[in-house]
Order: structure tokens, then sequence, then C-alpha cells
């Protein structure tokens, strides 16, 4: 390892633009001419739309343009769509309704947008959005998935009677339900995993520019991967084809799952600046973005967790409903199935597992992945119910845990996955060293001496990465494939660059993409340019979710370099006279083995584009692609711990300790790692403790605001103790596991396992709140 | 926002002569409030009259127990006074807890008292502490200020200059935040002065700041946190919400006034 | 409309702006300076926050106009030349950011906490309460509270030139 390498602690390159407020975000974009757009959008959960009266808008000073939904139809714009065709347990294909960009009859959540107003301000376009004047229709809302399913409830889209998208199944549900039926013990649960809204600090923002000489669209987006959409919106949407769109994804101010999808707002902005000729900007306000950022996470479940006399469990039946809001967001439908069910054998050893999953609409804001994305939801069901079952059992939780870990591999679960590596047992213990768990009776006595209820819980998670390989994500419904593409050019002066089709959101690329061209050329950082975000310079690539960039966009950069460097090696061997085979490349030069004949990095680079001097028959030049798709998921795991003292007069919950030991296989950048764990717990303990998505019952967004949506705040979370041990992953070159979502996917049930212990009862759900446990509190006092 | 004329006034006279002029003016201080109500166009003023630039309007004078606050004293300002701290700790200690850092740069105790927010923390105090708000016009008892929610008893064209109070021997104030806002989902403000102990109640009131019947009786007793154990406030006009039902506001009225007594005699 | 000078990041400057132009936009549109962000529509989540006479400020709820005659530092502002502040480098060195949009409000929040305290008079629970104004989604606050301490520390050993730090 160089001072730059692989595993190095480096500084991050990008950091000086960011900290000198150099950042390039999309709402600092200015293209010449440029005017703003406002979207008026419905204030209603569901409603017919009678008429659209745009006139007096248009007057309006500043105005240059309203366009409405039929307009869009006439231009031929499609409707969003989802791409992952996940089919019933019947065999029909899901129930997939309309969504048009702009609402033409119907709305179908507040905050559908129904037209968009572009004007010479920001504020004048805000002004006449006000003047449009839309004539609705009211109809009965329905907001949660349980009240959606049943008889007489309000209606979303006539493609899916009774709001059904699809009603799904994994796994032997006979097996499962025989070996309950003869379980020595089984644990039932009711859980409920709460609504959430992902809250990137950007807001999302689109600007639309058509160029008419050219007959050319550029749009500059808050995207985590720009090539998806410009697909998409090519494919499915009709913008225009891929040659005749360019998307430019800047710095993005962060994601966490919500910029992966396309949004109707950027679409609407690109055919606008083509009606209007002018490019159309639009930023989201904060609480634009509450009401139409896709949100997540919703699932209402009921699990059973079968064990046999020996505490061994033996089955465990799950059956979902998961809310997809209004409309069917891009990649809605993987989520509660193919990135959920096939991860509830959690790191245990389960012979049979059986899930359901119902998929319903509402006239909420449409649902799709968020940091974890079904991961959680599933690591919440597991850890709950096997926490609860070693209370049932009167067992310690860790002791019933590594009972029933998995401890060989590869391990074939009975919900598709094939595990390939780890060694749980060890992040358990590690985990249980660094949070004393075995001095905790005694903390717990001098709180209670002190007036407060202490408590701890665990939470031992798995989740699957990288998701691959693309042909059996194909098979399963994917409408993409999933592999990663990357280019490496060296420069005829040795400087290097690399172009990626992941897409850095704060996740470091620049530095830890850089740190592998270091480790294997032996080059300065600084002479190493990552190159990502924008269609026009990048060739095609997926983007950066589910943890994949490092275990499938770094593995794609690696397959590269090696052809980068074979090459390199010849023209090597062939300035010194040598072996190929002989040239080894140590701190920037390319060396004989054995002897002291060198050539500096930047003299073969040189030669490689002087072509005066090249091995017979190569071609000059020194530029690498490759595509690399994944042969398996990736398996990161690990175990948190968490310990809270609860405030019994209040009810208000501190959490004293937070303990995370993580499996992430081979580290590249430990900093970087490190700041995505504690940025994960952040999340996960917001959603335990704090965050909480409410609609009420006419479809109103309560929490629309930072008023009353609770984000973390730096005071209501401790600093984090944080380890990680490593079982290479053996599926990719790096050996990469995958860090980004590991902490909120373990560490909600590690929050409410420990509550539920302080105080002494199991019915809490998320967000456990002051007022929450408070109650809880007081009614078992009287 | 929708548009807005701005105005900078040089004194209270001018600030007036300006309001006068104005379609439908409205004075401006801090601004923490009032700037981002008429961002989501909650607010919509023709006119802006700024007094933050008036000098007239600053300051902290203490003089013996008498304290006058000028109403464009920043909540910054009030949490660092050293003068203030030696007769009434509490005011400080409120002061630096409302908001964050900089929202406390900007925000005033006149603009805070005018706006009368039922979750702002300055109403609970003016109330137990026997307030004086003085304006342009005349002298208001503060438990005639304040009327329900966001109302006040200010006429048109009448501004907060001043806000005077004696120091009681023991005052004291707790809160328990909002979790998502920050603003006070209950705060209690309590103060044991010569005629007795009152105690105002911020956050929880359905119509706005009130006395604590309740927990003034169980002080004047004996002005201890013991003294509350099992005292109950009734739950029927406090507010209900998705943050705290009226029963829990209820509970934390008694917790927090505990808490301010507890630091009143500390 | 108001016709608005101020001082901003030491250079004079000077504009006819809408009466209702917030100062954070009256940065990042009329002057270009685009370090400043919007977060949020409610003064809660920071990433606006600039130095205005010296004291940190949102400028996301402060017109323009309110500011007018006034000394300006935003994010742009904070570095000697080339010579970072004390706290930009220590977020840099503590891996105190991520995707960098609540950067700037933090670091001008953190420079005017560490004038407040005096440097060098921080712990983590003043710096984790300091912060109740400024929201970040990506570092779970872990470094960002690292880098506070580590800056202000240095600070008080009078390391890093302190330029403007409040």
């Amino acid at each position: 390892m160089g001072v730059e390498g692989i595993g190095a602690r480096v500084a991050r390159k990008e950091d000086k633009r960011f900290i000198t407020g150099g950042g390039r975000y999309v709402d600092d974009m200015v293209v010449p001419g440029m005017k703003h757009a406002a979207f008026v959008r419905s204030p209603h959960a569901h409603a017919d739309i009678k008429k659209i009266d745009v006139k007096a808008a248009k007057k309006m000073p500043g105005v240059i343009d309203v366009l409405v939904g039929k307009e869009l139809k006439t231009d031929g714009i499609g409707n969003l769509i989802c791409g992952w065709m996940v089919h019933s347990k019947d065999g029909s294909p899901m129930n997939m309704g309309a969504w048009s960009p702009l609402a033409v009859d119907r709305v179908r959540y507040v905050g559908d947008a129904v037209a968009i107003v572009v004007a010479e301000t920001k504020g004048q376009a805000r002004d006449a959005a006000e003047a449009v004047e839309v004539t609705y229709k009211e109809k009965k809302a329905v907001t949660d998935a349980v009240s959606a399913l049943k008889k007489g409830a309000p209606q979303l889209h006539p493609e899916a009677p009774g709001n059904l998208i699809y009603d799904w199944e994994i796994g032997e549900a006979e097996a499962t339900d025989k070996a309950i039926a003869t379980a020595a013990h089984v644990t039932t649960m009711q859980i409920v995993n709460n609504r959430l809204v992902p809250n990137a600090m950007e807001p999302r923002a689109a600007l639309g520019h058509y160029d008419k000489a050219e007959d050319h669209y550029t749009c500059w987006t808050t995207s985590q991967n720009p090539h998806v959409a410009r697909l998409v919106m090519s494919a499915f949407y009709n913008v225009a084809p891929e040659n005749k769109l360019r998307v430019i994804a800047p710095d993005v101010g962060g994601g966490f799952g919500s910029k992966i999808f396309i949004y109707p707002e950027e679409i609407v902005c690109l055919w606008a600046s083509k009606r209007t000729g002018v490019p159309v900007k639009w930023v989201a306000d904060r609480t634009e973005s509450f009401l139409t950022d896709a949100h997540g996470r919703d699932h209402v479940t009921e699990v059973k967790l079968a064990f046999d006399a020996n505490n061994k469990m033996t089955a465990m039946k799950v059956d979902t409903i998961a809310n997809f809001g209004a409309y069917m967001s891009l990649f809605s439908s993987s989520v509660p199935t193919y990135l959920y069910a096939t991860l509830l054998s959690g790191q245990y050893n389960i012979p049979a597992i059986h899930c359901n999953v119902r998929a319903v609409y509402t006239n909420t804001a449409p649902v799709d992945a968020y940091r974890g994305a079904g991961r959680p939801e599933a690591t919440y069901v597991v850890e709950r119910v096997v926490e609860t079952a070693a209370r049932e059992l009167g067992i310690s939780p860790p002791e019933l845990r590594r009972k029933n870990f998995i401890t060989e591999f590869p391990h074939q679960t009975p919900v598709i996955m094939n595990y390939d590596a780890g060694d749980y047992a060890t992040s358990l213990d590690a985990a249980m060293k660094a949070a004393d768990y075995a001095g905790f009776e005694k903390r717990r006595d001098k709180a209670k001496k002190a007036g407060k209820l202490r408590g701890i819980g665990m939470s031992c998670y798995i989740e699957a990465c990288g998701i691959a390989p693309s042909a059996a994500v194909g098979s399963l419904g994917a409408g993409v494939g999933l592999w990663e593409s990357a280019e490496v050019r060296v420069n005829g002066v040795g400087t290097i660059e690399v172009l990626t089709g992941s897409h850095s959101h704060g996740q470091g690329h620049e530095t830890t993409f850089s740190q592998l061209v270091s480790d294997r050329f032996g080059v300065p950082l600084d002479s190493v340019s990552i190159v990502h975000g924008d269609t026009d310079k990048v060739q095609m690539g997926m983007g950066t979710y589910g943890s994949r960039s490092g275990a499938v966009g770094m593995s794609a950069i690696v397959k590269a370099l090696d052809k980068v460097e074979a090459k390199a090696k010849k023209i090597a061997a062939h300035l010194m006279e040598a072996d190929e085979g002989d040239i080894v490349i140590e701190n920037g030069e390319l060396k004989v083995a054995g002897t002291d004949k060198t050539v500096p990095w930047f003299q073969m680079a040189l030669a490689a584009y002087t072509a005066h001097n090249l091995p017979e028959g190569m071609e000059p030049g020194l530029k690498e692609g490759a595509f690399y798709d994944p042969a398996n998921f990736t398996f990161p795991a690990g175990c948190y711990i968490c310990e809270v003292e609860v405030d019994p007069e209040t009810g208000d919950t501190d959490i004293v300790q937070f303990v995370a030991a993580d499996d992430f296989g081979n580290i590249i950048n430990p900093m970087i790692v490190e700041g995505q764990v504690h940025g994960g717990i952040a999340q996960g303990v917001g959603q335990a403790l704090l965050e909480g998505c409410h609609y009420d019952d006419t479809g109103q967004l309560i929490t629309a605001s930072y008023m009353d949506y609770c984000m973390p705040r730096a005071d209501d979370l401790p600093s984090f103790q944080i380890s990680t041990s490593n079982t290479p992953c053996p599926s990719n070159p790096l050996g990469i596991k995958g860090c980004g979502e590991a902490g909120a996917i373990g560490s909600p049930p590690a929050v409410i396992n420990a509550i539920t212990d302080a105080i002494g009862n199991n019915d809490l759900t998320m967000p456990a709140t002051a007022q929450k446990v408070w109650s809880m509190l007081n009614a078992a006092k009287h | 926002m929708y548009s807005v004329n701005y105005h900078r006034a040089s004194s209270v006279a001018d600030a007036v002569k300006l309001l006068k002029k104005a379609e439908d003016g409205q004075v401006v201080s801090g601004g923490m409030t009032l700037i981002p109500a008429m961002k989501t166009r909650l607010a919509a003023p023709s006119d802006l009259v700024d007094l933050r630039h008036v000098d007239e309007l600053r300051g902290i004078k203490v003089s013996g127990k008498t304290v006058t606050i000028g109403a464009a004293t920043t909540h910054a300002d009030v949490a660092a006074s050293d003068k203030l701290a030696k007769v009434c700790p509490a005011i400080c200690h409120l002061a630096a807890h409302i908001g964050d850092p900089h929202v406390r740069h900007m925000g005033t105790i006149g603009g805070s008292l005018a706006n009368n927010d039922p979750a702002a923390d300055y109403p609970a105090a003016m109330l137990a502490l026997d307030a004086t708000i003085v304006t342009n016009k005349r002298e208001i008892a503060a438990a005639k200020f304040f009327k329900g929610l966001f109302e006040t008893t200010l006429k048109d064209g009448e501004i907060v200059t001043a806000v005077v109070f004696t120091a009681p021997p023991k005052c004291g104030y707790a809160k328990f935040p909002n979790p998502a806002s920050r603003y006070a989902m209950t705060g209690v403000f309590v103060a044991k002065g010569k005629d007795g102990v009152r105690a105002a109640v911020t956050g929880a009131g359905d119509d706005g700041v009130f006395r604590s019947k309740e927990i003034e009786a169980a002080l004047a007793k004996k002005f201890d946190a013991a003294a509350l154990e099992g005292v109950a406030v009734p739950s029927r006009d406090l507010m209900s919400d998705i943050h705290a039902s009226a029963e829990y506001r209820a509970n934390l009225v008694v917790v927090m006034a505990k808490r301010a007594v507890a630091a009143a005699n500390a | 409309m108001s016709d608005v000078s101020m001082s901003v990041n030491g250079r004079e400057v000077s504009a006819t702006v809408e009466g209702r132009t917030l100062l954070v936009h009256f940065l990042r549109e009329h002057l270009g300076l685009t370090g400043t962000h919007v977060g949020c529509d409610t003064s809660q989540c920071g990433a606006c926050v600039v130095h205005v006479d010296g004291k940190a400020v949102k400028s996301c709820s402060m017109l323009a106009a309110q500011a007018a005659g006034s000394r300006i530092t935003t994010i742009e502002g904070l570095a000697e030349g080339n010579d970072l502040h004390p706290v930009q480098a220590a977020f840099r060195e503590h891996h105190g950011l991520q995707c960098g949009f609540c950067t700037p409000g933090m670091i001008m929040a953190a420079t005017d906490m560490i004038a407040r305290h005096g440097p060098g008079n921080l712990d983590e629970a003043t710096v984790r309460a300091e912060l109740e104004g400024n929201i970040c989604r990506c570092t779970g606050y872990h470094n960002i509270v690292k880098a506070i301490l580590a800056a202000s520390k240095t600070m008080a050993k009078g390391k890093g030139k302190a330029k403007k730090a409040a």
C-alpha cells in the first residue's frame, strides 16, 4: 500500500471546491437566455380535472408561457414508467396505471403536477402559477395501503382494480406452513415500517435547454444516474433520441435513492424549452421536495418465526403490504420484492421461508428506493422478531442469534440469495466487546438510581449490494442491465483520466477511484482525474445506488486498468528490449525485474502517442475501456448495538452509545467508509426516533417542511464507535462488498430493540417519539 | 414571496410615518418569523418598515431590579448580557435557547412579542414576570397584551419599543422543544416575586400563552419541584397535534414547571 | 425596487433589486457567489449561513435590502488566497463533508461558533447544541463535530490564519 493507494486514509480531492464555495450544482448553472419555471400542483389528493384556465396567468408580468398536459400529449411526450416488471403469483403482469408528466384529467396526490409556468423570474413564475385556474371535482382519497385494499376504497387507476398492483410471493408456502404448525415455539408480530422522506439537502432541480439550430437538447439534472435518465427519457418519454439529448448531473447534493428516478419535472422542462424557445430552469423548494420526491419504506407486515425445541429456527412466514403511492416510480416494484423478501433469511440458517407481498396504490407521493431500499425493511422485520423471540424464549438475544448464524459458505437461502462469504460471529463479538455488553446491567442499575430507564438492543444485519448479474436481474424482470463501465485514458504526458459510469453525490469517487489508479501505476493522485456525470463525455453507464460504485464501478475500472497495464508493459518491454513478462510497475516507473533498466511512466505514455517506436502492429495511443458485469451480489453484514436512556417523565430517548461492527470486505479508503457508516446510522436513527411522514385522512401532507418533519440534528446523535472486519468478497477483483447503505439498514432495529428493552414494552412503533414512549409508560402506570 | 416595498426607518416616528403611507404596511425587526412567512406566501404585506437600524430601540438597561430591554435588542444580546445575568439569569437562559445561533443574531424581543407565536418563548417570560410592554403610544401590562394565537392588543401604527420588568428574587425557565421545529412544544416560566408565584406556559395552550392556576397554587405553598409531585394540569384547553397530544402537553407542563423551579432555586 | 450597496468579501457592490430579493439570491444571482445554498423554506437547514457584520445569519431569511450598508462574508471570502481558513482545512482533514451542499453553511456557522466561544473553548456537547441551526443529511455530524473541535484547538494554538473569523 502506497500513501495514496488502496487502503490509505487519503483526504478527498473534491473537498477543495466544496469548502471554498466552488461546488457546481444544478441551481448554480446559468445559460444565456435562461428563464424560470414554476409548476402548478394539485392541492387535492384525489380529484378530476374539469377545466384548466391559463388566460389570466399568461397575462401576468414576465410570463413567457403556461403549458398544460394536453399540449404535452399532443407533442407525443410519453407517460412515466416503472422499469422493473413484477408478476403476481397467478402469473399476471403488474397492474401499472398511467402517469402523465402533467396530469390531464385526474390528479392522484397533493403535489401532482398540472401545468408549468415559464417566466422571467422565479417569483413571477410563482405569481403566475397561482393565477392558473384549475377546476377540480374532488374525490375521496385513501392514504394508507391497508385501507386502500379494502372493499369500497377509493379507486386510483382503472388498470389496477382494488388498487392492487401485484400480489407476489417467494419461497415455499407449504413447507413453511408445515414447519410453523409443528414448531416448539412461534413468535408472531405485526410490524410497521414508517414512511420516510429522503431529504437530500440539495432540492431536486432541472435545467432544460433546447438548441434549435442543432436540434439538440441538454438537461442539467440532480441525478444519480444521468445515462439511465437519458435512456429512459429517450426510449420511453419521447423527449429526444439519445444522440440528440445530453444529460449532465454535475455536483449533486446528496441522493439517498431519491435522485435515481426520472421525475416529471426534467421531462417537462426539456419539452417546455422547445415549446418556448428559451432554456427553462426549475428548482424545487423544500415543501415541493416533501410533496413530490419519491418517499421511502411504508410497509405493514405480519411475521411468524418458528423454532424447534432446541431454539433453532425452522421457518419464517411474512405477509407484507407495501404502499406505492399514486404512481409506480421507476424502480418501485423491485423494492418490496427482490430487494426485500430475498433478504429475509438475515444472517440465519432458516430452512423454510415464505413471503407474500401486495403492492398498493394510494393517494400519496410515489414511493421508491430510499437508502437501503427493501433491505432496511427486511432487516427490521428479521431483527425485531428475533429479538422478541429471544425475550419470549428467555434466552439472551446475542446467544439466540449466534445459535442460528450461518457459518458455512457459500450458503443458499430459501429466497434466491446465495451468500458467498461472511463471518457473523466475529462482528457480533467485536460489537459486544466495544459496547461492553457484559457490563450493561451495572449501567442499567446506575441509570435507574438517576431516574432513567436504560436499555440495550442489537441488530445483526445482512444486505445484498451491487445488484447483479445483469442476466439474473433481467430474468427477475429488470428493464436494465446492472453492469458498470469505465474508460481509462493515459495522456501523452502520463496523466490519467478515468471516465466512469458511476456518479458521485457525496461518496468521494474522485478520491477513491484515483486511489485505485495511483495504487496500480504508482503515479501521484493529483495526476489522475475522474470524469463522470455527463453523457457526452462518458460512455454509457448505470450510475450510483445500491452501494454499487465500489463493487461494480471500481471493478470496471480495474478491468480497464488491467488492459492499460498490459499495453503499457508491452510498450515498455519494446523500449527496453526486454520480455514483457519481466516488466514490473513501481513508483511511477516500468522496470525490468532484477535489472536497473527503467522507463518512467510518462516516457512510456509519450511513446504510445508519438508512435515512433511501438511494437510491430500495435495501435498508437493508450486508452482502454471495460464493462464489468458482476457474477453475484455482494453481502456486507455486521452487528450494531445501541444503548439508550429514556427519561420517564417526558418519554425522551437519549442514545448514549452506538456501536457498529461491519464487514465490508476490502476497503479502499477507511476514512470515506467510516463517513458512509456515520451517515447511514444517522438516517437509521432518524427513522427509529424522529422521522415519520404523515398524511391526514384527506391526503394532505402534514409533514411538508422541517417545521413538522423531524430531521436528525447534531444534538440528537452521539459520536459513533465503529470498526470493520474483513472477509473479502470472492466475486469481484477488489474483494469489495459496499458500505453505502449498511448504516441505514442495521440501525433502526437496534434502536427500537434498545428502547423496548428500556421501557419493558415491545409494542413500540417507529418513530419512537417522546410522546409515544411517554404514552406507553403512562398507560402502564394506570 | 409576493412583491414588497422595503423602507428603512431612522426613528420610531419615521417608522410610524412610513407605515401610514403604506397600503398594507408592516414593521419588521429581525424578520425571523415574518420573512419565512412571506416566503411561503402566508404573509403578504405591501410594505416593510425596517426597525433594525433604529438606535433608540436597542439596548438593555438595569437599574436596581428594574430591567428595560429595547424592542430591537436581539436574542443573542439578551443571552450574552452580563448585567442582565446578574439580576435575572433565567431571561438570558431563555434567550440563549430561542431558535439557533443564527436566528438569535437577528431575532428581537419586540418582534417576538408583537408576533405572539403560541410556541414562542418570550411571551411566557413576560407574563410570568408581570412585565410591561411599552409602545410608542402607551404602556400595556403583559396580562393584557397577549390575545390568543398570533394576536395582541397592538393597534395599527403602534410599535413595541421596549419591555420593562422587575427582576424577581427567583425565576426559571424550562422548555421541551418540538423535535422538528425546535419551537417550544411546552415551555414554562416560573417566577417567585414579592406578590407571589406566577407560572406562565407557552407552546401548549390552544389559545396561546397562559398562566397555570394549578402550578401556581402548588408552588405558592412551597417554591420547590417537590411541591409539584402529583399535581395535574387539565388537558382540556391544550393544543393537540401530530407531535403532542393535549394529555402529553399537560404532563409536560408539570414536568417543565418542576425543571423551571429547580433552575430557579439552583 | 430597492437600491442596495454593501461590502461583500471586502468588495463594495451596488445593485437595484426587487424589494422581495433575499440576501441569498442577491449573492447567488446578482454576484455569482453560488457557494451559499438554499436547502429549505423555513430557515432551519442553515445551508445559507453567511456573516453579516461579523455574525452568522441565515441569508435566506433576510432581504438584500435589509443587509444594505452591511459587511458580508460568504464562504468564498473565508480563505486568504490559497491559505484555507483553519475551519475549512479541518473539514477536509476530518472528512466533515460528503455531498458538500450543507458545507458552506456549516463552515460559516463553525467559524462564528469558535469566535463566540473563543478558540479552544468548545467541547463536543457545546458543538452539537450550537449546530441546531444546520442540518446535514450525509455525515451523521460525527466528523463535522470532530472537525470543528479540531479547528477550535488549532486556532487556540494560533496556527493558521483566522482572517475574518467572526
